[in-house]
């Protein structure tokens, strides 16, 4: 809408989403977490997705204001490829499966397959997001963003954490330092190894926590722009990434 | 421009014919420019500052994002349709921002009251930092804001106040 | 503050409402984008791609053969003088063979939608041959002249006192100031509907009246009396409406169509259809003597005025004016130059020119007693200013002249609490809020001060009067004034003179427009001294007859009544005649129109020495900040302010402009500024552009220090400019306590903080 404002966009024709319902369900399971597209910010933050995935609610209380979160929806958030987008580091450190239907029936598109660029995805012109699927995941999550301001702000730098306990694995998401929402592997693995998983408060020390941002930051690819440096975003991942994991051992 | 559709929108409970009109219009512009509800203010039309929020089947929403021609169906209530009415009546929110001196050029104050009222439906007796978070999304360049907690914090109490005594 | 202190409901001293309080809040007050006119055309601006490039052509075909459109207009189609220019007018109204900087207006369409006005613009075709553009001020100087008037707007120096005094303890700094955007919420409308005698009427969002109207009319090549301007709704101001943007424009395409005109800009043009603040990079140097007492200030300022001139050459009058600030100095000397560039062109923005001074004097001011080991508040007593004191530029302060007592005040307000309890991540008050950045741990707070000094009223010899009528008739009191209301509260202060001299209720602020004499620009802090001036005498002349017309009737002496609680009384408190205002001389219009002007005052001379100023208002600001060091980011907890205001004429009000300058200070302090590459705007949203929510604004704690001015109408002083200009230096020194950094330059960025440690 605001390309069409700016006059970038000039639409001849416009299909409505927001009535259909079916895009607009969400379940909670053993399964893991289904998320229709149409499920705003707001709804994100409804009690039951907010226990179930944390991080992603966490996420969307960033995004905009009351109004934005209102009207903005999950699926346009994946839909758009920022790579500030705030639900997407998110939703790529949750190993997120985007389902995708289209003329020629339904697909299944893992999230790091479908970001293919700044505001560039691997949909076809045909295609629309439907529901966004989140395996089930027990353990800590953290979502951090910096901005230069305190509110309405899109993302300078943000990290998104989960720990999973039952399989024992990191997975960490990178938002705004690359051209899409970047995983940081080998701090995933670092951390993964180093972690004591019988006791993460205990094993939260230096080694851990400096090890794993290190990694973290040479895992991002940060440019300068308006918004910010790269020496600074790359500053600042690693400072949200040691936050991060440090909030996240102590949950104990 | 496109082919011109005409539709029918619902607007402070009334039913509007819009005729004519390209695809690409917002809410914002339908209802300014096309039914003469100047209340929802354009300041930014890309949902920075809030200056157009408008409801639409009851969520708060920058009627600058809304397509026009996906609301029909949708029950809208803007500014003008607070104090139906018309007159000078006013809402609590409206009278507790004049009585704190919260209206200066007066460019936000349409969008912040929706908010305020939004806010006050779902949270009677907000923090003030819940209301400086639930006001962020509405941009005020001559206050500092400082006023407009006051009339918030005005509003519930007053409504706090209310509930007292109804309660007795 | 406690806002209630007596309980007179009226009158001034009173937090009486506004008149346009009930019509704001409904939705229902008609600003200029709202206005609207059956048949009227929607007006579009095609705007240069280039920051600095040649005309070689334009084709209109294109647009004029897009369905709807009723007019192209270029540089050829302006009848009248093809410039326009507050000071000097340089600037075309549209390009013809040269564009200056990025987004400069070359075409205008009128059309029957406003999505068709947009695209009949984009089918105009414009070959430009670029040209390298000038942007780096310090280049100007030395660069070939791109303006037939120069690189140079104005250069001067302010030197006075023993050149050879020098003092133990030297502090020296370079600072720069960002380009910061006035951001009014209301963009820039207006319409334009043409008359039957030839002429124009235009509704239009402006700071000056009269001054559009002189500029237009000399466009259009018509005589003023037939260019009509009425103020429509003004959603803000802040300097960004003192220059012509649209209203020339309208008028053009309103005469050419026959039709009215609306045009509205989007917030992307609208930052490049208003002018900035200047950038500025300042030099200082400051010596003392080991009590920290100023010996000697020098350096140097360069301001960035721009493509045009705007109000560049005064606005480098007031900063070089306050180069030392409110402090007593013997030796001086300084250089001051504002130039040309490509980049988008600066003028007016709340503060003019004393900002970018203060944002340095009181760093200097810091370190100075940091290098003396003094309290930097008792740094700043020892060398305050006192009524009496010469300035700078060899001016003397008045009478009204609180500067210790502002200081005092100032330092008199609590402290905020620290957090009762440790505050989680995603606090809302701590910095980063919901972005969940940061922990109480993560947090140190720190403190900072400052203090700055403004003058009131234009300078240098300017006779900006202002002019009032006002009209009695049976107790219905009609006053006519052509201030700009631009949200400030002058209507209100208009209604609470006119029934403070009169003493009745039913006030009318008639419309303001050029259909009375010029009332001066909302701007300089002026309109209460000036315009109030104005009404108050209007109002006492037409009291004045009053109480001759019913001295004559009941046959008293002259001179022997007076008007109190409404009522027409012997001055002696006798009851000889007791007359309420409005039973008394019905039927009749009793009225007065008076002119306000201030004491002359001087230009500068080759010293920079003179009396260019009319009266100054000081102000004092403590900020309170807390900081997430490894990340740079700042949340402001509290500032704190006491101000020189004269006389609080209106406390609630007041305080709403305190307030709401201390947010426009805070931003220039963390995070507004224009970002410019190659005189491109790489940020003209609000997406980019960032102003404060009201998560980012500061608690307020407000004291007036009231000296009534001697000189003021009413006692009182402008009030709106002082809370921008030291806020940002103060919450800035806040910062520095916080991390021990520098920063030697606003807005001050989160990479600044955390400075080499980013790696960058």
């Amino acid at each position: 809408m605001v390309d069409v404002n700016f006059a970038r966009r000039r639409p001849s024709s416009v299909i409505a989403l927001h009535n259909v319902g079916e895009l607009r369900e969400r379940s909670v399971g053993d399964v893991g977490v289904t998320i229709g597209a149409g499920v705003t910010y707001t709804e994100l933050q409804d009690r039951e997705l907010a226990t179930a995935v944390p991080a992603l609610a966490q996420a969307a209380r960033t995004v905009g204001s009351p109004q934005i979160r209102n009207a903005g929806t999950i699926g346009g958030n994946i839909g758009t490829a920022s790579p500030a987008g705030d639900t997407l580091p998110v939703l790529v450190a949750l190993d997120a499966v985007v389902d995708v239907q289209g003329v020629g029936g339904t697909r299944e598109v893992p999230i790091d397959e479908l970001f293919t660029g700044p505001k560039r995805t691997a949909l076809a012109a045909h295609e629309v997001i439907t529901a966004v699927r989140v395996p089930p995941c027990r353990g800590p999550q953290e979502f951090l963003k910096v901005g230069t301001r305190n509110a309405m702000i899109i993302a300078t730098v943000s990290v998104a954490l989960v720990l999973d306990r039952d399989a024992r694995t990191v997975r960490v998401g990178l938002g705004a330092v690359g051209p899409v929402a970047l995983r940081a592997v080998e701090a995933e693995r670092f951390a993964e190894a180093t972690i004591d998983w019988d006791d993460p408060v205990r094993s939260a020390d230096a080694t851990l926590l400096t090890g794993f941002a290190d990694r973290v930051a040479d895992a991002a690819r940060p440019i300068d722009d308006h918004r910010s440096t790269a020496g600074y975003r790359r500053h600042a991942v690693q400072i949200l990434a040691r936050r991060a994991l440090q909030r996240a051992c102590s949950h104990g | 421009m496109a082919d011109p559709l005409s539709y029918r929108i619902r607007v402070n409970g009334q039913s509007h014919d819009v005729c004519d009109a390209w695809i690409g219009e917002s809410l914002l512009f339908v209802l300014r420019e096309r039914l003469g509800l100047s209340g929802a203010k354009n300041a930014c039309e890309q949902g920075e500052c809030g200056s157009c929020s408008v409801f639409v089947d009851g969520q708060l929403v920058c009627s600058c994002l809304v397509l026009a021609a996906t609301v029909p169906g949708a029950e809208v209530v803007t500014i003008e349709g607070l104090t139906a009415g018309g007159g000078t009546a006013l809402t609590d929110v409206q009278q507790a921002f004049l009585d704190e001196g919260a209206v200066q050029c007066g460019f936000c104050t349409p969008g912040l009251v929706m908010t305020v009222h939004d806010l006050l439906e779902r949270d009677t007796l907000p923090s003030e930092l819940a209301v400086r978070e639930a006001l962020a999304g509405n941009l005020c360049r001559c206050t500092g804001y400082g006023r407009i907690l006051a009339a918030v914090a005005r509003a519930a109490s007053g409504r706090a106040g209310t509930n007292r005594d109804s309660a007795r | 503050m406690v806002i209630t202190r007596e309980r007179r409901t009226t009158g001034t001293g009173v937090s009486v409402a506004r008149p346009d309080g009930v019509p704001k809040v409904r939705g229902e007050f008609a600003f200029a984008s709202d206005l609207w006119m059956e048949g009227m055309l929607w007006g579009h601006t095609l705007r240069a791609p280039h920051a600095h490039a040649r005309i070689v052509s334009i084709d209109p075909s294109g647009a004029l053969r897009v369905p709807g459109v009723h007019a192209v207009l270029t540089a050829d189609d302006v009848p009248g003088r093809a410039t326009f220019g507050l000071v000097v007018p340089d600037q075309p109204v549209l390009a013809g063979d040269v564009v200056r900087f990025a987004g400069e207006a070359v075409a205008v369409v009128a059309a029957e939608h406003p999505e068709l006005a947009r695209q009949a613009a984009a089918a105009i075709r414009v070959e430009y041959e670029p040209l390298a553009p000038l942007v780096d001020a310090e280049l100007a100087l030395g660069a070939e002249p791109i303006h037939p008037d120069g690189n140079v707007y104005r250069q001067l120096v302010i030197r006075r006192g023993d050149a050879a005094a020098h003092g133990p303890i030297a502090v020296e700094g370079e600072y720069e100031v960002g380009m910061q955007d006035q951001a009014p919420l209301g963009p820039e409308a207006g319409l334009a509907v043409p008359a039957d005698d030839g002429g124009v009427e235009l509704f239009v969002a402006t700071q000056y009246l009269h001054v559009d109207r002189e500029q237009t009319a000399a466009a259009l090549g018509l005589d003023p009396q037939l260019v009509r301007l009425t103020l429509g709704g003004v959603g803000g101001a802040f300097g960004a409406r003192e220059d012509i943007s649209l209203q020339i424009h309208l008028c053009l395409l309103a005469l050419q169509t026959r039709r009215p005109v609306k045009m509205v800009y989007s917030r992307a043009e609208s930052f490049v259809g208003h002018v900035h603040r200047h950038p500025a990079r300042i030099r200082l140097r400051h010596e003392a003597d080991r009590d920290g007492r100023l010996v000697r200030v020098e350096g140097r300022m360069l301001l960035d005025g721009g493509a045009y001139a705007s109000t560049s050459v005064p606005v480098l009058v007031n900063a070089m004016s306050f180069a030392a600030g409110p402090y007593r100095v013997p030796t001086v000397d300084v250089e001051g130059i504002v130039v040309r560039t490509n980049n988008p062109p600066c003028g007016a923005m709340r503060g003019f020119g004393a900002v970018q001074a203060c944002f340095a004097y009181e760093a200097q001011m810091d370190r100075l007693a940091a290098a003396c080991g003094v309290d930097p508040v008792e740094l700043r007593l020892r060398n305050a200013m006192g009524p009496g004191d010469e300035f700078i530029f060899g001016q003397r302060a008045g009478a009204s002249f609180p500067l210790r007592e502002t200081i005092r005040a100032c330092t008199r307000h609590p402290l905020p609490e620290p957090p009762v309890q440790s505050r989680e991540a995603g606090a809302a008050d701590l910095p980063g809020a919901s972005g969940r950045t940061t922990e109480e741990h993560d947090v140190r707070r720190g403190i900072g001060f400052a203090v700055s000094v403004k003058n009131l009223m234009f300078s240098e010899g300017h006779d900006d009067l202002s002019t009032a009528h006002c009209r009695l008739r049976d107790g219905v009191v009609t006053v006519t004034c052509a201030a700009a209301e631009v949200g400030q509260g002058f209507v209100t202060l208009v209604h609470q003179i006119a029934h403070e001299v009169l003493g009745v209720e039913r006030v009318v602020v008639a419309p303001a427009d050029t259909s009375i004499g010029d009332a001066g620009s909302t701007s300089a802090s002026r309109q209460t001294w000036m315009s109030g001036g104005a009404v108050l005498a209007a109002c006492e002349a037409v009291r004045d007859e009053l109480l001759d017309r019913v001295a004559r009737d009941h046959a008293v002496a002259a001179g022997s009544l007076a008007v109190r609680n409404g009522s027409i009384v012997g001055t002696d408190g006798s009851r000889g005649v007791d007359l309420r205002v409005e039973d008394a001389i019905r039927g009749v219009d009793l009225e007065a129109t008076r002119v306000h002007r201030h004491r002359p005052t001087t230009p500068l001379d080759a010293d920079g020495q003179g009396e260019p100023h009319v009266a100054f208002a000081v102000a004092a600001h403590r900020a309170v900040v807390d900081v997430d060091v490894e990340l740079g980011l700042v949340r402001v907890v509290q500032v704190a302010t006491a101000q020189d205001v004269g006389r609080v004429l209106n406390p609630l009000q007041a305080l709403g402009q305190i307030e709401g300058g201390i947010a426009q200070g805070l931003g220039l302090a963390v995070m507004e500024e224009v970002i410019l590459d190659q005189g491109h705007i790489r940020n003209a949203s609000f997406t980019d552009y960032l102003v404060p929510t009201a998560l980012d604004a500061a608690e307020v704690l407000v004291d007036f220090v009231e000296v009534p001015d001697p000189d003021a109408p009413l006692g009182a002083k402008g009030i709106g400019e002082p809370p921008t200009i030291s806020s940002t230096p103060a919450i800035v020194a806040a910062i520095r306590d916080a991390t021990g950094v520098p920063l030697r330059r606003v807005p001050v960025r989160p990479s600044d903080i955390v400075g080499p440690s980013s790696g960058s």
